[in-house]
Parts: C-alpha cells; sequence; structure tokens
C-alpha cells in the first residue's frame, strides 16, 4: 500500500506568525515544466498593511540592538540555510527547472552572502561615517542611521538568491523589511521565512507576502509609515508610477535592476537605506 | 449637561424595588434578577463583531467615535501641560482636516479640572450641542478605598471647579462583601454631591470596575444597582485594571439599561473604557449599541468611550479614506 503524500500549506510571514492571506485567496504555482508544485497565499493591500505594522513595531528593537548583535543574529540565518541546504537545492530545482549543479550553486551563493553581509553589520558605519573637519572647537561625527520600515519587490527571476540579495542589506543597517517575493517562485521564500522564524531574528524585522507584485506595491508605495522602497524586481511593473506614489511621503527609492549581476552585493545597498546624523560636540568642557 | 434629579432617582428606585434599598431588599431584588447565559452572551458579542462595515458606513462611524470620545488622561505624571494639549486635541482632532468632528468630553483627575475649564474657554459646553464638556474621576479614583467623606469632598471640589461630569468608582469590596446597600447609599450621596450651588447638577458615571466583578451575574447586578441608585451612565472600567472594557461586558450593560427603558421609560447612558485602541474594535461597539438598545443612544449624552490611543488610529482612518492611501504614525500627534 502506498503512502499518501503530505503535501505542505505556504502561507504568508507577518510578524513571526505564518497567516493565510486575509483575502482567503490563493493561487498555484507550478514547475518549469508546467506541473502542479502548491498552492501559494495570494496576499492583499491588507496582508501588506499588516506586514507594515509588524514591522514598524519591530523596528525600535532591531535598530535598538548593538551592530555585534545584529552581525551574529544575520550570520546564524546563514548557519540555519545551510543546514537546510538539501531542502532549497531541491525546491529551486524543481521551480525554476534548473540543474541539481545550478541549484546548489544559487543556495551556495546566497548562504555567502548573507554572511557577507552579516561582516557589514559593525563595520559599515566605520567605512560610511565620518569625523568631519569644522572650523572651530568641536568634534563633528556622521553617522549612518537605519531609515525604518523598507519595502521591497524582490527580484522576480529568482527564488532563493534574489531575495537574499534584497533583504539581507536593509536588515543590516537596522531596518525591518516588508517584501513581496517573485510571483513566480514564491515557495523558497516561505522556506526561507521558516528559517528566518527559528532563528534569532526578531518578530516583524523581516515580513514576507506572496502573490501579485502588481497589486501589492501600489500600497507599499503610497504608504505613509514606509521609509523605503526597493523596487530592485520591480522592472515589469510600472516602476514609475512607483516612484512617483513614493514621492509623495518622501521615501527612499531604489530603481529596478536587470541581468545576471542585479543586486550584486555592495556597501551601497546597505548605505542606500540609512540615514545621515549629523552631531556636534565640543572639543574641551574645561 | 445635567443628570436627573436625585428625587426622581429615589422614586423610581422605590417604585422598583418595593421597599426601603437596604441590604437586604436590594439582596431580594438582585439576586431575583436572573443568571447570566455566559456562553450565549459570548456568542453573541462575537457575532456582533462579525459584520461587514462598508465604506460609507464606516466614514459615517468613525465621524460619530469621535464625536462619542471622552479623550481621557489619567496618569500620575499628568502636568498642565498635558492637559492643555490633551484639550486643544479635543478641539481639533486632525489639524490638516478642519472637519474632523470634536470629541464629547476630556476626561481628567480632579485636580486638573480647572486647567481644563481654562484651557477650552468658550469651546467649554454640553457635546449636544458641538461643544466639549469636562469630565472628572473622583471618588479616590481608581481604587475607591476611602472614606465617604473623602470621596464627597473630592467629588464636590471637581463639580465646583467647572466638571460637567462625575467618573466615580463603585466600592468593588463593600460590593463584594454583599453590602448591596453600601454601595447604593455611597452612589446616592455623591449623586447629591454632583449638584451645583444654582441647582443644576453635574451628570454621574458609576464605574463598576468589571475586570474586578470576576462573574458576568455580579456585572448585571452592579449596573442594576448603579442605575437605581441613580447613575446617568454606567462605566465598564477605570482602564487601570485587566481586564478594561470587553465587547461581552458591554453588551450585557447595554441590555440592563435597555430592560431599565423598558422598565421605567428613562434612559441611562454607557461608557465602555480601558483597552478599546483601534477602529476596528470602537465600530463592533456601535453596532453593538445600536442592535441592543436602538440608533438613539448613539449620542453624547448615551454613550462614550473612554479612550486615549482610539482617537489617534481613528484619525488614521479617516486619513485612509480621504486620501486612498494608508497613512501612518507620524501624522497623528504624539499623546
Amino acid at each position: 500500500m502506498s503512502r499518501l503524500t503530505v503535501p505542505k500549506t505556504y502561507k504568508l510571514f507577518i510578524g513571526g506568525a505564518f497567516p493565510r492571506s486575509e483575502s482567503g485567496r490563493t493561487y498555484e504555482v507550478t514547475s518549469a515544466s508546467g506541473g502542479f508544485l502548491a498552492n501559494a497565499a495570494k496576499a492583499s493591500r491588507k496582508d501588506a498593511r499588516d506586514a507594515v505594522v509588524a514591522a514598524r513595531g519591530a523596528v525600535a528593537g532591531w535598530a535598538g540592538a548593538t551592530a555585534y548583535n545584529r552581525g551574529q543574529v544575520l550570520y546564524r540565518i546563514a548557519e540555519l540555510l545551510e543546514g537546510r541546504r538539501a531542502q532549497f537545492v531541491a525546491e529551486i530545482e524543481e521551480a525554476e527547472g534548473v540543474s541539481r549543479a545550478a541549484a546548489g550553486a544559487q543556495v551556495d551563493e546566497a548562504i555567502d552572502r548573507w554572511v557577507w553581509y552579516a561582516g557589514w553589520a559593525d563595520k559599515f558605519a566605520q567605512v560610511a561615517g565620518n569625523a568631519n573637519p569644522v572650523a572651530g572647537p568641536y568634534f563633528n561625527l556622521s553617522v549612518p542611521e537605519p531609515t525604518g520600515v523598507v519595502a521591497i519587490v524582490a527580484p522576480q527571476d529568482s527564488s532563493l538568491l534574489g531575495l537574499v540579495s534584497a533583504v539581507a542589506p536593509a536588515l543590516v543597517a537596522g531596518n525591518a523589511v516588508v517584501v513581496v517575493a517573485s510571483e513566480r517562485f514564491p515557495l523558497s521564500a516561505i522556506s526561507l521565512a521558516e528559517v528566518l522564524a527559528t532563528s534569532d531574528v526578531p518578530k516583524g524585522v523581516v515580513n514576507v507576502l506572496t502573490g501579485s507584485p502588481a497589486e501589492i506595491a501600489p500600497w507599499l508605495a503610497s504608504h505613509a509609515d514606509v521609509n523605503a522602497l526597493d523596487l530592485v524586481g520591480a522592472g515589469a511593473l510600472d516602476w514609475i508610477e512607483l516612484e512617483i506614489a513614493a514621492a509623495d511621503t518622501l521615501k527612499r527609492v531604489h530603481r529596478p535592476e536587470q541581468g545576471a549581476d542585479a543586486a550584486a552585493p555592495t556597501l551601497e545597498r546597505i548605505v542606500g537605506f540609512t540615514e545621515t546624523k549629523t552631531v556636534w560636540h565640543t572639543k574641551s568642557l574645561r | 449637561m445635567t443628570g436627573t434629579t436625585l428625587v426622581a432617582a429615589r422614586e423610581r428606585a422605590l417604585a422598583v424595588l418595593g421597599g426601603d434599598p437596604d441590604d437586604a431588599t436590594l439582596r431580594r431584588y438582585l439576586h431575583g434578577i436572573p443568571g447570566v447565559d455566559a456562553v450565549g452572551l459570548e456568542q453573541r458579542a462575537a457575532g456582533l463583531g462579525t459584520r461587514s462595515i462598508k465604506t460609507s458606513s464606516k466614514a459615517w462611524a468613525l465621524d460619530r467615535i469621535i464625536s462619542l470620545i471622552d479623550l481621557t488622561t489619567l496618569e500620575g505624571a499628568d502636568t498642565p501641560g498635558k492637559v492643555r494639549s490633551l484639550v486643544a486635541k479635543a478641539q481639533t482632532p486632525d489639524p490638516a482636516d478642519p472637519g474632523a468632528p470634536r470629541v464629547a468630553a476630556v476626561c481628567v483627575y480632579g485636580d486638573m479640572v480647572s486647567t481644563a475649564v481654562e484651557a477650552l474657554g468658550a469651546a467649554h459646553g454640553d457635546p449636544d450641542d458641538g461643544a466639549i464638556s469636562v469630565a472628572a474621576v473622583a471618588t479616590a479614583f481608581p481604587s475607591g478605598r476611602a472614606s465617604l467623606d473623602i470621596k464627597l469632598a473630592d467629588t464636590a471640589e471637581a463639580v465646583a471647579a467647572g466638571a460637567d461630569e462625575i467618573d466615580m468608582v463603585i466600592d468593588r469590596g463593600a460590593f463584594l462583601a454583599g453590602r448591596y446597600g453600601l454601595v447604593f447609599d455611597q452612589i446616592a450621596a455623591v449623586k447629591a454631591a454632583c449638584r451645583r450651588a444654582d441647582g443644576t447638577s453635574a451628570s454621574l458615571k458609576v464605574i463598576l470596575e468589571t475586570g474586578e466583578l470576576v462573574t458576568y451575574d455580579n456585572v448585571r447586578r452592579a449596573s442594576w444597582l448603579s442605575i437605581l441608585a441613580g447613575g446617568d451612565f454606567i462605566k465598564t472600567s477605570t482602564g487601570k485594571v485587566q481586564p478594561a472594557a470587553t465587547l461581552p461586558v458591554t453588551l450585557l450593560m447595554l441590555e440592563v439599561v435597555r430592560d431599565w427603558h423598558r422598565l421605567t421609560g428613562h434612559k441611562v447612558g454607557v461608557k465602555p473604557a480601558g483597552g478599546i485602541r483601534t477602529s476596528k474594535d470602537a465600530i463592533k461597539y456601535l453596532v453593538t449599541v445600536a442592535e441592543t438598545v436602538g440608533e438613539e443612544w448613539l449620542v453624547p449624552h448615551l454613550f462614550r468611550f473612554g479612550a486615549s490611543s482610539l482617537l489617534n488610529d481613528v484619525l488614521l482612518q479617516r486619513q485612509k479614506l480621504a486620501s486612498g492611501h494608508y497613512s501612518g504614525a507620524d501624522y497623528v500627534t504624539i499623546d
């Protein structure tokens, strides 16, 4: 007698929990060859709203943690990803229809990027900050601080690597993230959320929505409680409109990137979601 | 707003009770009231919370919620400046939208009443006429553990300073010990202390502190007791004890108010307070009021929300309806 398969229910990741979409909607995720893989939750604007509330609540704690601590937490994600390597390789192989070797290379690259970004957590402020020369008996220091809640449209043509490349740099500085995963390849994003839920990342720091970026992104772009918008994976959308909507509430915006080296690891991706705070301090108190 | 007269209240109580309001009579009456079906009550409240509210109704509800709010600050750290900023917010809840209605009242400690009255100036008055009244908590709020003399002096001082409404706490210890006559007499005495020199009277809200009464049966009895003793409003909680206002408890109190109205033709107000922080929750209360006692209760002299953070959430929802996109905490005041 053959055993019945137990398929996984892929849900959203909001505030450290895995709710279904508020709308009750799902959509079919298919493999590269067109076969049925799973039903994924199709997030609505209200799920996006809830995710922003969760992210806003998490900003103070995450931004307030020491840079060293944030680095440790991010590094631990890489450790856990390594432990689940086989699962991610199998998922990517099935969804993207690539060879096992190519899927393995993608997972390895994703893990390496977590490690690379984790290392920056207690170092980027030294590079991006500055002691400014001023004509007076003062110290004048500039330090980068997290901007707050960052909404991300993840690269659409990659399961794991694109998502990691967009999410990790925003986390380094202490931002909380609401990310809309790839519409075609959402399953690895939710598996990554399971990794995040069991690592030391506080609830609400990362929130993952699956569904249609075209439907959700405008609500995030115009949301007054979102501080920055990363449109790295929004090339196929009407992203000019999104940029205009974001400008109404003075958001920082990263424009779409295309091609193989989209969202390549750079210090600029970290610093792009920070605000520079400059402080004056007297040199002598005599 | 003025409360009902003491004499009328006492006559009504005597007629309903059929005797003097002493411990024995009240005990016979209150324990004769049928018990509460707790499961049915909670199920009914949950059902009322699932109504679908369409956009146009929501816009109406949000404005109505604002006009029913007792904007409250009851902290040990309250300063005159904090009270003045509360009053400013009460008068102009959303500076970006002059069309936003004013709240019904500001609710402060007794010693802050004169500050609030002064800050309100010409805007001080009856919320039914679009003005803002001043409510003061009194009678050794929030515990109520003081002698009657102190409670009465507390009340009289707040009324003399210009308070239009007095939020008193009942002596929960006496109530739970079965001293119903004592609780009745205290409420009646505080009611008498609400009288002003010109013969009018401040409206009296009686706080049951339902979180300390433990059972629904007790809440129902305390509601009857407070109404019999002459309370113009019955209020769920001080906000200092958890659980504070819940939908089932408020529904239960509304049912008592409905039954009392059927019995005597007299209308008593209800004020849930504490723990109502979102527009979504507040709309559930509006639905519950409308379906239990009727829409005519959704006016400032018959229904209030005791709240502080609720107002900001309602303003965010109003902004969302007006602009079409979600608003954020940066667009309302920090309280």
